[in-house]
């Protein structure tokens, strides 16, 4: 029996990388989109240029589940490389849909699947002289093919390649000429649609489809950061190339061509953190954006920034680590590394965005954050949040919001004799005041140093004035807990014993687990930390639970790790479940692992049973 | 002590400059470094420049890195805002401080440990990237702080104070800086304050990555019998290029002109160079001229000093950004963030 769904399956591509399936794909998916069905598209790359097998999933979810699900309804096999493993990926019931310009032996295939063979080589050999243009089209017409199979209207297809060429004409008569080939192909080879087909409905509303590295760059831009200064690596090289796209189109003057912001791509991630802890010190807003291997190599500089309190931002979009890694798989593993980022006693704020709507914002309030702080303030995005594009509702910004600029000794606050000390705590909150350079000729300068020193920023080395310095930094650590994001609270219909703590890209699949154990008669209560250090609620939580899993992407679970210190939680209370494959976690694994935890027996296939439970076919 | 305040009374007659400031008001704290240290006649040119040039103090920062010359930057300019960064990264921290606000002057102050060594990577990088900064390196050839061992600029074959020959080739700042795209270089030797408070002078002045290699004997540690960069090595052993005066923004003086082989040299930003050359016909707008120059010299045991090139036509950082004339840290929500309509826009096109 082959699968039957409407609006609710999974796709995949299997193609080469630098093939050119990446536009096709996205095309595919843009298309369900604006049909109105909710979808959650994911890149799976190698760091590779050409030649590497490279995968593209779109899951359609009619629910808007918009976690990675796991499983394959539908495979499109344009790899050979990956054939057998591929066809093996397929759900029992699943689809194939492959090139048959080679003969393909039967033994190669499975019985429990539907095969669809097309000769999409021959076809493109046929229509088009150039190998380029065969290569390229080829993708085009299987999309043209799938529009048949899965029913997706031709018509929304084809003004998205219009949009697309906007402008180039040249370009889009050969594209729509490729789509309809695939799809009058495919009418008359199969018996189309499939059992798994999409249909038009309203599910998506004013959502957007974005990736959390634009979102993230984006926020920086409506947060006021003028420096930039990175250095290339996957996952985060786009968040900075995103930044810069956007202020090519948002911060140059027309008349001059003049630039309201300064991009350096600096000489290795050292030198970044360096340049942007100088422009935060001269009173500029200012971030970097890296991955693991940078937070490594920027260890001593973050020191420097917390001990003498310079304003900095740093997105960490997390790889596989540890070294190289996986440098093009996603995990949550930095979080020890940036909260107690450098040696010596130091801890940092992290803000930890669940998909590009809170990267966007967080962006924007990490600069508030760092400068009312006089600190480094992490954002902790990862690969799967970073590079792959989330439906999400749409940005959103206040106009009368203004730039908190924390403290900040204006001159006439000097010239009218306001006692000036640097690391002085006048107001109790641990955040001393600063003075800009450049600003009061006479009063407010002061030495910045990562040697130890006074309340008077005078070099010392009495024992007396550093804990008395070492202090305040924790008293202000209490001050940054009051003003990070809270966390969020999903409660559980029915009143429970059992909790858990997730945190960023987890979360979409997390709901999805919580429906689904919810419909099995196992209630959790699940909360969503936002930010480090944890607001009284954590604490709260976890003292109202018996038993709290601890959901996270690495091997070592850090939050949970964290959640001990920062709390002094008892570690038996604390139950991990991890997932550090590279892969985003899945709602089937979470599903699972609580499962199997909280009944002592192995979960049924769920996804039967998700079927049933929400009266589909 | 550094934390002992100085006394501020002085003699009513004392030289004012065009600011109507004296040469305290560009002091910092007492220095720490050891008595007759070469750090700090360098400070005390840097000082006298910045006196001369009438630099308003507050609009100087200062910026350093780890080690004795990173000490020195507390010890002027009390006015000016300061940072003591981490070792060997000042160049990053320079840059990024340049970036927030071009309209401060900025002096980076480095030894050859921090620069020639654990810093060589950034010094280049600011170097090409044309910051605009004068970058000096108080060039001693050993670490003090640590006690006495060879700097990578230390020459070979120079003895530690121990008696050790030095095995390794060393490294020519100066001439590094010229084929990294500095465009103006010089070197100055501490113990002749003559000729390097005008070369500090022209550096301030100059648009772009500005850097002096100025030798620096150590007292304690590199001052001996064998070494070469002891005061009596670095004496017998100085070519001077050219002994150079600076005025900043004023008509050359045309009788100057020819006399007693003085050249009058106007630059491109309207201040005039004097310079009566001394050793060698080097045109210091000659870049490949002056890249063998050093090599020429330094084959033969000489220390080069003077000004070596000067590019006054150089394109600076924020130049090659196109970085708006006001200062970014300026700029305020109404420069910056583009506002709900415009991220109406983005979020049309995104579905």
């Amino acid at each position: 029996m082959s699968i039957q769904a409407v609006n609710d399956f999974v796709i995949r591509f299997a193609n080469v990388n630098g093939s050119g399936s990446a536009s096709a794909n996205l095309l595919f998916a843009r298309a369900i989109l604006r049909m109105g069905a909710p979808i959650a598209p994911r890149n799976i790359f190698p760091s590779n240029i050409q030649g590497l097998p490279t995968w593209y999933e779109v899951r359609v979810t009619a629910d808007g589940y918009l976690g990675a699900r796991g499983g394959v309804d539908v495979m499109v096999a344009m790899n050979p490389q990956t054939f057998d493993a591929d066809v093996a990926s397929i759900e029992p019931g699943g689809y194939l849909l492959y090139d048959s310009s080679r003969p393909i032996p039967a033994s190669r295939l499975r019985d429990d699947i539907v095969a669809l063979a097309m000769p999409l080589t021959e076809i493109c050999a046929r229509e088009y002289a150039e190998p380029r243009q065969r290569q390229l089209f080829k993708n085009i017409v299987y999309v043209g093919a799938l529009a048949a199979l899965l029913d997706i209207e031709i018509g929304v297809v084809e003004s998205l390649i219009d949009e697309q060429f906007k402008g180039k004409a040249r370009l889009v008569e050969p594209n729509l000429r490729a789509l309809r080939l695939g799809h009058d192909d495919a009418r008359s080879r199969f018996d189309c649609p499939l059992g798994v087909r999409v249909r038009r409905s309203d599910a998506v509303g004013d959502r957007i489809l974005v990736d959390g590295n634009f979102a993230a760059a984006l926020g920086a831009v409506y947060g006021g950061a003028t420096v930039c200064a990175w250095y290339p690596i996957t996952p985060s090289t786009s968040l900075a190339e995103a930044f810069e796209r956007n202020c090519a189109r948002l911060r140059v003057d027309r008349a001059t061509g003049e630039k309201r912001y300064a991009i350096v791509q600096a000489e290795d991630e050292i030198a970044a953190i360096g340049m942007v802890i100088g422009a935060g010190w001269n009173g500029a807003r200012a971030f970097t954006a890296t991955s693991g291997p940078g937070i490594s190599l920027m260890q001593e500089f973050l020191g420097l920034a917390y001990f003498a309190e310079v304003p900095a931002v740093v997105f960490d979009v997390q790889r596989g680590g540890p070294s190289t890694g996986m440098p093009t798989r996603t995990q949550q593993s930095d979080i020890l590394a940036c909260a107690f980022a450098s040696h010596g006693d130091t801890k940092h704020a992290l803000l930890l965005p669940d998909g590009p709507a809170e990267a966007f914002e967080f962006a924007a309030l990490a600069f508030d954050l760092a400068e009312r702080l006089q600190t480094p303030i992490f954002v902790m995005l990862d690969l799967d949040i970073g590079m792959n594009s989330h439906l999400c509702p749409p940005f959103r910004w206040d106009d009368s919001r203004k730039f908190d600029r924390g403290k900040v000794m204006s001159v006439a606050e000097l010239e009218q004799g306001r006692e000036f000390g640097r690391y002085l705590d006048v107001d109790g909150d641990g955040v001393p005041w600063r003075t800009i350079p450049g600003g009061h000729p006479t009063r407010g300068a002061y030495f910045t140093r990562g040697t130890s020193r006074d309340r008077y920023a005078r070099y010392t080395e009495e024992g007396g004035p550093y804990v008395d310095n070492m202090e305040r930094l924790l008293r202000k650590f209490e001050t940054a807990r009051a003003l990070l994001p809270r966390p969020r609270l999903r409660k559980a219909r029915q009143s429970t014993r059992t909790g858990v703590i997730h945190f960023g890209s987890t979360g979409a699949s997390m709901d999805e687990a919580a429906d689904l154990l919810a419909g099995e008669g196992v209630h959790i209560d699940a909360l969503r930390v936002r930010a480090f250090p944890f607001g009284p609620e954590v604490g709260d939580f976890i003292g109202a639970h018996e038993r709290v899993f601890v959901v996270e992407q690495n091997r070592d679970a850090q939050l949970r790790t964290l959640l001990m210190t920062d709390l002094g939680v008892d570690a038996a209370q604390l139950v991990s479940i991890l997932h550090y494959d590279g892969t985003p976690i899945t709602a089937r694994f979470i599903h699972r692992e609580i499962a199997v935890r909280s009944r002592g027996v192995g979960a049924p296939e769920h996804r039967k049973r998700h079927r049933e439970l929400s009266g589909k076919t | 002590m550094s934390y002992l305040a100085k006394p501020k009374f002085h003699h009513p007659a004392l030289e004012v400059n065009a600011l109507g400031l004296t040469h305290r008001d560009y002091e910092g704290a007492i220095s720490t470094l050891c008595a007759g240290c070469g750090h700090d006649s360098i400070s005390a040119a840097i000082i006298r420049a910045c006196f001369e040039l009438a630099l308003p103090p507050h609009r100087v920062a200062k910026l350093s890195g780890i080690g004795c010359s990173s000490k020195t930057p507390t010890y002027m300019l009390g006015q000016s805002h300061g940072f003591n960064s981490v070792h060997g990264r000042m160049p990053s921290v320079l840059t990024g401080a340049s970036l927030a606000n071009r309209e401060l002057r900025y002096l980076g102050v480095s030894g050859d440990g921090d620069t020639a060594s654990i810093g060589l990577g950034q010094f280049a990088h600011a170097m090409r990237r044309g910051v605009d900064m004068v970058y000096i390196v108080e060039n001693n050839g050993v670490y003090g702080l640590t006690k006495g061992q060879f700097s990578a600029t230390s020459d070979k074959g120079s003895k530690s104070k121990k008696g050790v020959d030095n095995p390794d080739s060393a490294l020519d700042l100066a001439a590094l800086a010229l084929q990294l795209g500095a465009t103006f270089v010089a070197r100055g030797f501490s113990g002749d304050k003559g000729q390097l408070v005008p070369l500090i002078k022209a550096a301030f002045e100059h648009r772009g990555a500005a850097f002096i290699d100025v030798v620096s004997p150590c007292i304690a540690f590199n001052n001996h019998e064998g070494s070469t960069k002891s005061f009596d090595y670095v004496r017998e052993h100085n070519l001077a290029l050219n002994s150079l005066d600076f005025i900043t923004a004023k008509p050359p003086i045309v009788s100057d002109g020819a006399a007693g082989g003085v050249e009058t040299i106007a630059l491109h930003d309207g201040s005039t160079l004097r310079l009566r050359k001394l050793a060698d016909d080097h045109d210091f707008r000659d870049r490949s001229a002056a890249v063998a120059l050093l090599e020429r010299h330094s084959a033969r045991g000489e220390v080069v000093t003077g000004l070596i090139y000067l590019n006054d036509e150089a394109v600076d950082m924020h130049q090659r950004l196109k970085t708006a004339k006001t200062p970014l840290n300026a700029l305020a929500e109404l420069d910056l963030c583009p506002g709900s309509k415009a991220l109406e826009a983005i979020n049309a096109s995104l579905r």
